[in-house]
């Protein structure tokens, strides 16, 4: 199968010469639910930026959908692969929250009521249909996320891109996101999220991908990338394995990334931990 | 010398009702007190107002009194209470002057506005940077750092002006899990020499587990809960308060329901 999102060898130096990606290979599938995780300035919001042409490659090649992403047009990249920043406030602009979430989905070409459902699902999608006529700036930086990510969402790309989505959530914030993360994977959508949430990365995501100074370090499952050998890998990326991770190797139980999986290893065990 | 809020009630300029009700806190040098509670609940305007920057720079309407070592925050001046008490917004990027060529100026910008002598100034900004380990951006360019670095940058910033108090909205949001547990240790090494109380809220109650002696909670506005950090955030009423509880206790309670016996180190 054709990956989604595919880069070779890819690198990208600022202009002012600070380095930030070097020789990343990713091949992300159509409908893949992928986490990338790693310190602050490792590179991973650099390296979204290159899904949807923000920015071009300095060095390697960057395909989406099997096409080179370097003679298309950002517009074009925009139909299939939607980023929501992390931070909202470098993203809203609009005097009410439907005019916000109606603005990208507008602008590629949807009228109408086919425009009206799409941006009532997407804030159905993320809590706020109850505050369409709202000003975004008098909505709290979380629900200000939300509508950011609904903006996008109502944009139906095939691929969404969301950098790092818990921040400021509460628990019930939290929830939401999965819920949301989850009903795109139902659609077949492609979702993948930057972040240093790790409970939320080991409990949503199939697979992470671990980066360190631009590059790629790990590549698996939660229970790949959490085992005990791996923590150095880790460590050297400023992250640290969850206390389910750090007390299932105590114990010797194997890698248990998830709350869930301690758990049933230590009934597996009959208790006696 | 305390920074103290009695039945302090606020409410933002063209609110439909208040944001705080009747809030009764006292924050003493030393003290390290965590905030939790549910999002809208209150926890930025609490930062707000125990700054003093509500009601005196973006308006609003306060009853009750809120004092930082007895000065009244709706009568002091400007400099006074920023001189007290240092806040951190929540969105970090928004607080950063946007006038500074570097992260160092960036960081100078407020021990200079105090008219501090220029050895002073360099001592205080290389203290603070050295502190959150961030040395290593004083040339950059804070307009093209990334959110947790500018995150650094802006607590930097407040710590340099030495304030007595530090009021810090969510001031690990963008950091990854060790920046987090740095930020953590520079904030107990401040609190644990005695002339400074912290304020801080955060979702992350592990962080709040093993930093702060007491925590409240916060919802509606009001103070729900109030107490000795390891008895609030081990209450199973705490998820039920859109609050998650820390992975220990969650662990101990997601173990006692399953029937093993779990008792996990302190992270």
């Amino acid at each position: 199968m054709t990956p989604q999102i595919e880069t070779a060898g890819l690198g990208f130096v600022y202009p002012d010469g600070t380095r930030a990606l070097e020789g990343v290979d990713l091949r992300i599938g159509s409908g893949e639910l992928v986490a990338i995780i790693g310190q602050n300035g490792s590179g991973k919001s650099t390296l979204v930026r290159h899904f949807n042409g923000l920015l071009r490659a300095t060095e390697g090649t960057v395909s989406v959908g099997g096409m080179p992403v370097a003679r298309r047009h950002v517009a074009e990249l925009a139909r299939t692969v939607g980023v929501v920043f992390q931070n909202p406030d470098r993203q809203i602009f609009a005097g009410s929250v439907r005019r916000e979430v109606e603005f990208g989905a507008g602008n590629l070409g949807y009228r109408g009521a086919d425009l009206a459902r799409r941006v009532t699902d997407a804030l159905a999608l993320v809590g706020l249909g109850d505050a369409v006529r709202h000003n975004p700036y008098d909505l709290g930086f979380s629900r200000r996320k939300l509508l950011a990510m609904a903006s996008v969402l109502a944009m139906g790309t095939s691929a969404v891109v969301l950098d790092e989505p818990t921040t400021g959530q509460d628990a019930r914030g939290v929830d939401r996101v999965r819920a949301i993360v989850r009903s795109l994977v139902d659609e077949g959508r492609t979702v993948i999220a930057i972040s240093h949430d790790m409970r939320f990365v080991v409990e949503a995501f199939p697979r992470l991908v671990v980066m360190r100074a631009g590059r790629i370090v790990l590549d698996g499952t939660p229970e790949e990338v959490f085992a005990e050998q791996e923590w150095p890998v880790l460590a050297s990326t400023f992250l640290e394995p969850t206390l389910a991770a750090r007390v299932g190797a105590q114990r010797g139980l194997g890698s248990t990334p998830t709350e869930d999986a301690l758990i049933a290893a230590l009934r597996g065990r009959g208790g006696s931990a | 010398m305390t920074l103290q809020l009695a039945a302090a009630t606020y409410r933002y300029a063209g609110a439909a009702g208040p944001s705080l009700h009747e809030i009764d806190l006292e924050l003493a040098p030393g003290d390290l007190l965590g905030v939790v509670g549910p999002n809208d609940a209150g926890k930025s305007t609490l930062c707000l107002v125990a700054a003093g920057l509500a009601p005196a720079t973006i308006q609003g309407q306060l009853s009750g009194t809120v004092t930082i070592d007895g000065l009244d925050t709706r009568s002091a001046r400007p400099h006074e209470l920023a001189q007290r008490a240092g806040i951190l917004f929540q969105n970090a990027v928004t607080q950063l002057s946007g006038t500074s060529a570097t992260v160092w100026e960036e960081i100078a910008f407020g021990p200079r506005n105090l008219g501090l002598a220029r050895a002073e100034v360099i001592e205080r900004v290389e203290e603070a940077a050295a502190r959150l380990a961030i040395a290593d951006l004083c040339a950059r360019d804070p307009e093209r750092l990334s959110g947790g670095q500018a995150q650094l940058v802006a607590l930097a910033s407040i710590l340099a002006m030495r304030p007595a108090y530090l009021l810090l909205d969510e001031p690990t949001s963008q950091l990854d899990p060790q920046g987090t547990r740095l930020v953590g240790e520079a904030l107990a090494g401040i609190a644990a020499r005695g002339e400074t109380g912290i304020l801080i809220t955060e979702h992350k109650t592990d962080l709040l587990d093993r930093l702060c002696t007491s925590v409240l909670v916060i919802e509606e506005g009001r103070i729900a809960r109030q107490g000795a950090a390891a008895e609030i955030l081990a209450d199973p009423g705490l998820p039920a308060a859109g609050v998650e509880p820390p992975a220990r206790v969650r662990l101990m309670a997601a173990a006692r329901a399953a029937g093993v016996e779990l008792d996990p180190e302190p992270p």
